[in-house]
């Protein structure tokens, strides 16, 4: 989230699309319906479901799953045809005015620079026009037909009313009703929040919903306002914490990018990450990437990471390619690991195409499941009837099943999705000898520690010479570890304009970012987290829940990165001079000789309006993009693309060009092409949802859910149920082109059948809850239709929009 | 005077009637039943989250024992914490359950082993557990570590063995995991965010 759970209630307009938060985040919607009571707020869904949501919303429309970014491409072509934008915003904020290369091109659904064969881009036009001096060059009058601003008019004039209501089956009426409500909060003092969760990200175009989004809300001023913002709901309680912690491969704690192959040294790797600003007297804060990156290295290997040695550098493993968890599950199919570890991890259920991850778990030599539940995973090699079928004397891996602790039984910090860090007390010991998983580590980690240190082998420097200063080494305390990712001082850090001043003494916490130095004098082990153990303590910990702006900031209750800034961007809530857009909801302004306010100022503290220094200081432009350069795989603006099973056969904004029918950027593996289904044999569209009752795959453990929802179900509408003869209640197979799953119908008015096209499209939902596993009733596991092909971006899988077919079974 | 809820409810335990209370110039909400304020006075209260959710609400536990080192602690009731300013007290139908969660017969107790081609788990014990996988790990990246790409540059990577990490563990867990698998070598390595 840009902003957070209680600021919802800031909002006038809640706009909900691609997540469904009262179901799914119920006790942070109820800020939605504060709004409601307290601002008149209204609240607008649109999803391929009335869901309970949609039940309490003023207004909701319908779409076709996957068809979100001809809708959100439909709504910009009306705010810019309609002029309902925020224009002193858009124009000193974005970077609408900048040019862009005179060889960008945009024909019939594909950029210029692209490769067929490679699937993918080269991105040497998605430029800015630079001057002499490397800065953008811009047009301030807009009227440059290469600038943003006209490109992006030209680009969506063909996501007319029309066209939305042809490809995402929606109702022109209501589709407009929907850019009425919307183009309101275009006043300086109107904000629409956007909430959304997987339903915008599970698609092969996931990040590019969402940056149709981003050029909305940029488009009508409302980022860095109160009650504005864009809002990833998330998932997991953590979610946003172990992501911030790069827990995956392409970066390093802090979203620092991880040096690959093509970094053969530090200065490389440093060079390439380090941006000079786009425009004259920016803040450019990834400018301090080295700071942030050495004391990461610091943090990890201490003294052993010095001047002589790069820091450490050769200690990194280098990334050779892909490596997310389709790409990983992919060379396991293809036989090319040995080992896998799944911790607190349930990937037979949650990836796609529960077949290939079976198969692809059955050629790994050791299995190690670290869960406090008995998962379906775990049990992968073993028969489950029909819902796990397979052959335990021909799956050869070794599998371990090590018992970990639960929240109630470790103590330690959360962030949550508005990325307030939080602080929780363990109240009782693990049951058995289940341990918690950083003792786990800690024993695993110690093991091989000591084995390398008797017998040498492949490299051990990195292992050997790992910081582990724990007081009790195969337990490491929680307290410990926050303080190590916060950092400290290992000389005294002085100011850089005045060497006689010390800001911090050695030895110290650093109570800041800004104190991290590249010369090896700081430690930090996820820069973005510096300030949460400071000298005054774990500030995570503090409970003073006081709100004396009445905006919901409360600054003093836990920590929220960075430096306990509580809405991103918030230098944009105030107008170029410093003024707040809306007096009555002030985020920030300028005091006159200051940034001040009701939060952490996004902004150098003393940087004057008059020194045109822009809010969106982590872009070297300083400004938001409406057109993202290269830094999207399939295009600067977003293009609607078919799902990669659709039951259209064509992209009907492309329909004379094949390549461009689902995302020409998206990764498809060999063997996976071949597995998508054909709307002639798959005719209905599929979509996952989660219910309010369940959370993933883990409640089915858990007594009371699996009573309130016991088993299975498939969710169909009225006319498809009437087309196949099926009644509430029947039993019903549901097949893709990759297997089976068996459900209770539950025959619905909350889906409709939609004219897509010319043709009518049903849709079938499918809540994802079940396994072989759990007290509730023994069932199949959902993703054993979904397609295994991701986000051209993320390789997020496309769970929400796939082909199905269903029968009475 | 300013009492927590934990303090309210020792005061109601100790006898001091409703009537004085509310001169004492708060009232009990009507959630607070006395009975049940009973039971939990004589317990621990631990100030803790709900996993599921993004949310993430804040949850109060109770558990009998004080938490002295030789007792043992049970937990016997979660409900929300009224002092965390998103969820206010409230808990949705998933972390109104939690207890059943922290009680689920499908808990994990002891590690286990699956040997190859086996039809059944094995009881074993964590030094064999820990000594069995800790070999496996050697062994295969001792076989495979790469120590230069095939244009001769550096990459030290561990390529044959993988993670796929929690998204509910807690940031010092997450922050150990990446922090030790890194300096394995390790660049299969995914967490739940993605999906
Ligand atoms: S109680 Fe419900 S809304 Fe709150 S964190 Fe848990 S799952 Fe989310």
């Amino acid at each position: 989230m840009t902003n957070h759970w209680v600021d919802i209630k800031n909002a006038d307009l809640v706009f909900v699309m691609g997540g469904n938060p009262a179901e799914a985040h119920p006790c942070g919607f109820k800020w939605a319906i504060k709004a409601k009571k307290t601002r008149k707020a209204k609240l607008v869904v649109v999803d391929p479901r009335f869901n309970r949501t949609a039940a309490v919303a003023d207004f909701y429309a319908p779409l076709r799953p996957g068809s979100d970014i001809a809708f959100l491409g439909g709504v910009i072509n009306y705010l810019l045809a309609n002029d309902k934008i925020h224009h002193e915003y858009v124009k000193a904020y974005t970077n609408a005015p900048f040019l862009i290369d005179e060889g960008f091109a945009f024909d019939d659904g594909i950029f210029s620079g692209y490769n067929t064969e490679k699937r993918s881009y080269g991105k040497d036009t998605w430029k800015y026009q630079l001057d002499k001096d490397g800065y953008a060059k811009v047009d301030e009058t807009l009227e440059s037909p290469n600038c943003v601003f006209q490109l992006l008019k030209k680009h969506y004039s063909r996501y007319t009313p029309e066209v939305v209501s042809q490809v995402c089956g929606t109702p022109k009426d209501a589709f407009l009703k929907v850019c009425e409500y919307i183009a309101e909060t275009a006043a300086p003092n109107k904000t629409m929040t956007n909430l959304y969760a997987l339903g915008w990200t599970e698609h092969s175009v996931g990040s590019q919903n969402i940056r149709c989004m981003a050029i909305i809300q940029q488009l009508l001023g409302n980022m860095g306002m109160a009650g504005g913002g864009i809002n990833a709901l998330r998932g997991h309680a953590n979610v946003q914490g172990i992501t911030d912690f790069a827990l995956y491969a392409q970066v390093l704690p802090g979203y620092l990018s991880a040096p690959g192959d093509a970094d053969p040294d530090r200065k490389t790797y440093l060079e390439k990450r380090t941006p000079k600003a786009l425009r004259p007297g920016q803040m450019n804060f990834p400018q301090n990437f080295p700071k942030w990156f050495t004391s990461l290295c610091k943090a990890w290997w201490g003294d052993a990471a010095n001047k002589d040695n790069d820091f450490a550098f050769d200690y990194l493993p280098k990334l050779g390619g892909a490596s997310d968890v389709l790409s990983i599950f992919n060379a396991m199919y293809e036989g090319k690991m040995n080992g896998f570890f799944c911790q607190g991890f349930n990937p037979l259920a949650s990836v796609a195409n529960k077949k290939k991850v079976g198969d692809a778990l059955a050629k790994l030599k050791y299995l190690v499941v670290i869960d406090p539940l008995a998962t379906d995973t775990s049990e992968f090699w073993k028969p489950h009837g029909e819902f796990n079928e397979v052959d335990p004397s021909k799956v050869q891996t070794e599998v371990f099943r090590l018992p970990a602790g639960l929240f109630a039984e470790q103590t330690g910090s959360f962030t949550n999705s508005g990325r307030v860090v939080q602080w929780h007390w363990k109240a009782a010991d693990a049951p058995g000898e289940a341990k918690d998983d950083t003792e786990i580590l800690a024993a695993l980690f110690l093991k091989l520690k000591e084995m390398y240190a008797k017998d040498g082998g492949a490299f051990p420097d990195p292992i050997l010479k790992l910081t582990w200063g724990y007081r009790q080494p195969a337990k490491p305390a929680p307290e410990e570890v926050l303080m190590e990712i916060n950092g400290k001082a290992l000389a005294d850090v002085v100011d850089p304009k005045d060497a006689t001043k010390v800001l911090v003494k050695a030895g110290e916490q650093l109570p800041s970012f800004a104190m991290l130095r590249d010369d090896g004098s700081t430690t930090c082990g996820n820069w973005i987290y510096c300030g949460t153990w400071s000298q005054a303590g774990n500030n995570t910990a503090r409970r003073d829940n006081s709100d004396p702006s009445g905006l919901g900031q409360t600054l003093n209750w836990g920590y929220a990165w960075p430096v306990n800034r509580r809405i991103l961007y918030n230098r944009a809530s105030a107008d170029p001079a410093g003024k707040a857009w809306d007096p009555k909801r002030t985020v920030l302004k300028w005091l006159g000789d200051k940034w001040g306010g009701n939060d952490i100022p996004d902004m150098r503290p003393d940087a004057a309006p008059d020194q045109g220094v822009m809010p969106f200081i982590m872009n070297p432009e300083g400004v938001a993009r409406l057109f993202s350069r290269e830094l999207m795989a399939e295009g600067p603006f977003p293009e609607h693309y078919e799902p990669f099973e659709t039951p259209l056969d064509k992209n009907p904004m492309h329909p004379n060009n094949p390549k461009a029918t689902s995302n020409p950027a998206a990764r498809v593996y060999k063997g996976d092409m071949e597995a998508f289904g054909k709307a002639k044999d798959f005719p209905y569209v599929a979509t996952t949802y989660r219910l309010t009752e369940h959370f993933h795959y883990w409640t089915k453990h858990a007594h009371i859910n699996a009573v309130l929802q016991p088993e299975q179900f498939v969710e169909i509408g009225e006319e498809l149920a009437r087309e196949k003869g099926i009644r509430n209640g029947d039993t019903v197979k549901v097949r893709s082109n990759r297997g089976f799953i068996k459900g209770i119908a539950v025959v619905t008015k909350r889906i409709r059948t939609l004219e897509v096209d010319g043709k009518k499209v049903h849709t079938v939902g499918i809540p994802i809850h079940y396994g072989f596993k759990g007290v509730t009733k023994p069932g199949f596991i959902t993703n054993t239709l979904t397609p295994f092909v991701g986000d051209a971006n993320t390789q997020t899988p496309e769970y929400k929009a796939f082909l199905v077919n269903i029968e009475r079974a | 005077m300013k009492l927590n809820r934990r303090q309210f409810f020792k005061i109601c335990a100790a006898g001091m009637g409703g009537s004085s209370v509310t001169m004492m110039g708060f009232s009990p909400t009507p959630a607070l039943a006395e009975v049940r304020a009973f039971k939990l006075a004589r317990a621990t209260e631990t100030r803790n989250m709900c996993p599921y959710c993004s949310v993430s609400c804040g949850v109060l536990i109770y558990s009998t024992g004080d938490k002295s080192k030789n007792a043992k602690a049970d937990i016997i009731h979660i409900e929300g914490d009224p002092d965390n300013p998103v969820n206010r007290g409230s808990l949705c139908p998933k972390g109104a359950g939690l207890l059943d969660m922290v009680k689920s017969p499908n808990r994990l107790k002891f590690p286990e082993v699956r040997e190859p081609g086996s039809t059944e788990w094995k009881r074993i014990s964590w030094d064999e557990a820990i000594n069995r996988i800790a070999k496996h790990m050697k062994t295969d990246r001792d076989a495979n570590f790469m120590t230069q790409n095939k244009d001769g540059v550096t990459v030290n990577r561990w390529p044959t063995t993988g993670l796929l990490a929690s998204s509910a563990a807690s940031n010092e867990a997450g922050y150990l995991t990446v922090k030790t698998f890194r300096s394995l070598g390790i660049t299969a390595l995914d967490t739940q965010a993605r999906i």
